[in-house]
């Protein structure tokens, strides 16, 4: 037996087939017709985009299998304006494929490397110049010139100051102060510790001072969920126990991890479920996180009631409210 | 004046006195239980409901909730639920529960309506609970604000039931059902009751006119007409997003492999 490997022989290009409608006259017009008739199909497509744009009422639908009810009009739309652009592309395809020149072309690589000669012209230039203009000698003017291109850079950098005004408290603080009575989201009204069942819920916003309107970026910090339970089913320090009145607890509805409103309550299991990341939290034990990305358990507010009876803030919240950023206040965890 | 005085210490008066206070007394006492006596001879008279629930509850619930409905370890007390959650549990097929799974699930109904109205009425008689209502007491169309409805909903139910009260899932395998095709009354004994994970609405936080809000909002949502063609479900860019790779990345890698096919 011969332990010869046998030479592997280069098979060289494959031989260039052509194709039919370059050898058959007969096919060549049936590819030319294929190519018009993909064209003509275009402009019907835009000539029904137009039509059903003017003459098909909106208002008019009709049932389509898997679809369900569906506007005709935005319908015929659809498929006009899709005929109108697919069918370009397809005849452009078509007749590039089966009639454009089709012959095979081989471009030689080329070396990257200049050739060694031109490379040693080139370093001789540089030098010889360049020992000319002084590059070597002034040392004061290389530093300055460095100086000078170093600092050119942070003048754009100033003026990114200019995006916007800085966050400053507006991130660690909220509207909760002491004495802030609990609103009723949507409806604006204070809330009795009666007007809640055991396993109700209600979602509540500070009572901002007179004259200070509603905002949106309030309402993303300020949002507070109220739960009821039995009293007896909290796990919770004595301290945290005296931020809840008769079963009531109250948490910030921002999660912690990327500020997504938690309210999925389930009365059931007490949890509480963030519907972005799943991050789940235990209202028996202070919104510990049980489950999924929060770093952090959501920031309860004590809650007490006043002389009228409606449920009020005893303190602000002690931590801030939300995921972190940069400058966050992390004294209180 | 001077007769009156005299029988005033007359040997007799004080028995009188007694009796005629007695009967006074008596007469204001009946009279002013007059009202709550209207109610009873109104439960007196569907107590034969009472009892033909009674006997559906010993037959069908009270091995898992008890003899009494009290409650047992795996299900919980029927005192004071009312009559609302009865009709919302029973009459969605929610209960009895067709086995131990993550929740109970909607099915068809195992009573009908004469029935579950029995048991209804057998839970609402041991003790006070929210009632049931019917669909033609919930006037929704004259009382309800489509507008406010959307608020409510998107504050109070969307985080669960989707902004389109498609339904979601919760946890282990728990999930919020869709509110598409739900009966009027049955969003309404919901939100009174709580059923199962889903918390209650009391009618100090959100008002039975706003619940009615809420009713004909989802009504409305309901109804609304698929203005753009399939709406994949109307749960946003998920089933988009599925859609747009699966059925457009395909097309476009079918293309670019015609593309690169040498014609014949």
């Amino acid at each position: 037996m011969s332990n010869q490997v046998e030479r592997f022989q280069d098979p060289g290009l494959p031989e260039h087939v052509h194709r039919n409608a370059d050898v058959d006259p007969i096919a060549e017009k049936r590819a030319e017709r294929q190519v018009a008739v993909l064209f003509l199909l275009s402009a019907v497509g835009t000539v029904l985009t137009i039509a059903s744009y003017i003459f098909v009422k909106s208002d008019k639908y009709t049932y389509l299998p898997i679809m369900g009810s569906t506007n005709i009009q935005q319908l015929c739309l659809g498929i006009g304006l899709t005929a109108s652009t697919l069918f370009i592309g397809l005849g452009a395809i078509q007749w590039a494929k089966k009639l454009m020149p089709d012959q095979e072309v081989i471009a030689e690589r080329h070396e990257f490397r200049s050739e060694e000669a031109d490379r040693e012209d080139f370093v001789a230039t540089l030098k010889e110049n360049g020992g000319q203009a002084g590059l070597g000698r002034r040392s004061l003017i290389k530093r300055t010139m460095g100086l000078a291109l170093g600092l050119v850079g942070l003048s754009p950098l100033v003026l990114l100051r200019d995006t916007g005004p800085l966050p400053k408290k507006f991130l660690n603080t909220t509207d909760w102060a002491a004495g802030t009575k609990l609103l009723l989201d949507p409806a604006g009204t204070p809330i009795k510790a009666s007007d809640l069942e055991v396993g109700a819920v209600a979602q509540v916003l500070p009572e901002l001072p007179a004259g200070t309107e509603r905002t949106l970026e309030n309402t993303g910090k300020d949002a507070v969920l109220l739960i009821r339970l039995r009293p007896e089913d909290f796990n919770l320090d004595a301290e945290r126990l005296s931020w809840t009145h008769e079963g009531i607890i109250a948490f910030s509805k921002i999660c912690t991890h990327m500020g997504c409103a938690v309210a999925l309550y389930e009365q059931q299991t007490h949890h509480l479920l963030c519907p972005c990341h799943q991050s789940t939290f235990d209202v028996t034990r202070a919104a510990k996180v049980i489950f999924g990305p929060a770093a952090r358990p959501l920031p309860q507010l004590a809650i007490t009631v006043d002389a009228d009876g409606y449920l009020v803030a005893k303190q602000p919240f002690t931590v801030p409210v939300g995921p972190s950023f940069w400058e966050r206040n992390s004294s209180n965890g | 004046m001077k007769r009156i005085s005299g029988f005033r210490r007359h040997r007799i008066a004080g028995p009188i006195l007694v009796v005629a206070a007695l009967f006074t007394i008596g007469t204001a006492f009946g009279v002013a239980s007059a009202l709550p006596s209207a109610q009873q001879s109104i439960t007196t008279g569907t107590s034969t409901l009472v009892s033909e629930g009674k006997a559906i509850f010993l037959r069908g619930c009270s091995s898992c909730h008890g003899l009494h409905a009290e409650g047992g370890s795996i299900a919980p007390s029927l005192i004071g639920v009312g009559s609302a959650s009865v009709d919302f549990q029973v009459g969605t097929g929610r209960m009895p529960m067709a086995d131990m799974s993550q929740q109970a699930m909607q099915k068809k109904p195992v009573y009908n309506a004469q029935e579950t109205a029995a048991l209804a009425a057998y839970v609402a008689s041991l003790a006070p609970g929210p009632s049931s209502v019917t669909n033609e007491s919930l006037t929704y169309e004259r009382d309800g604000n489509s507008a406010l409805g959307g608020q409510l909903f998107r504050t109070n139910c969307a985080m669960c039931h989707n902004f389109a009260g498609q339904g979601g899932a919760l946890t282990n395998g728990k999930y919020a059902p869709s509110l598409m095709g739900v009966e009027p009354k049955y969003i309404y004994e919901a939100m009174v009751t709580g059923p199962q994970s889903m918390p209650k609405f009391t009618d100090a936080t959100i008002t039975p006119q706003e619940k009615l809000s809420i009713i004909k909002w989802l009504q409305a949502a309901n109804h609304e007409q698929n203005q753009g063609g399939a709406s994949l479900g109307r749960v946003g860019p998920v089933t988009e997003g599925l859609l747009g790779w699966v059925l457009g990345l395909g097309l476009l890698i079918g293309a670019a492999a015609w593309l690169a096919m040498k014609a014949k």
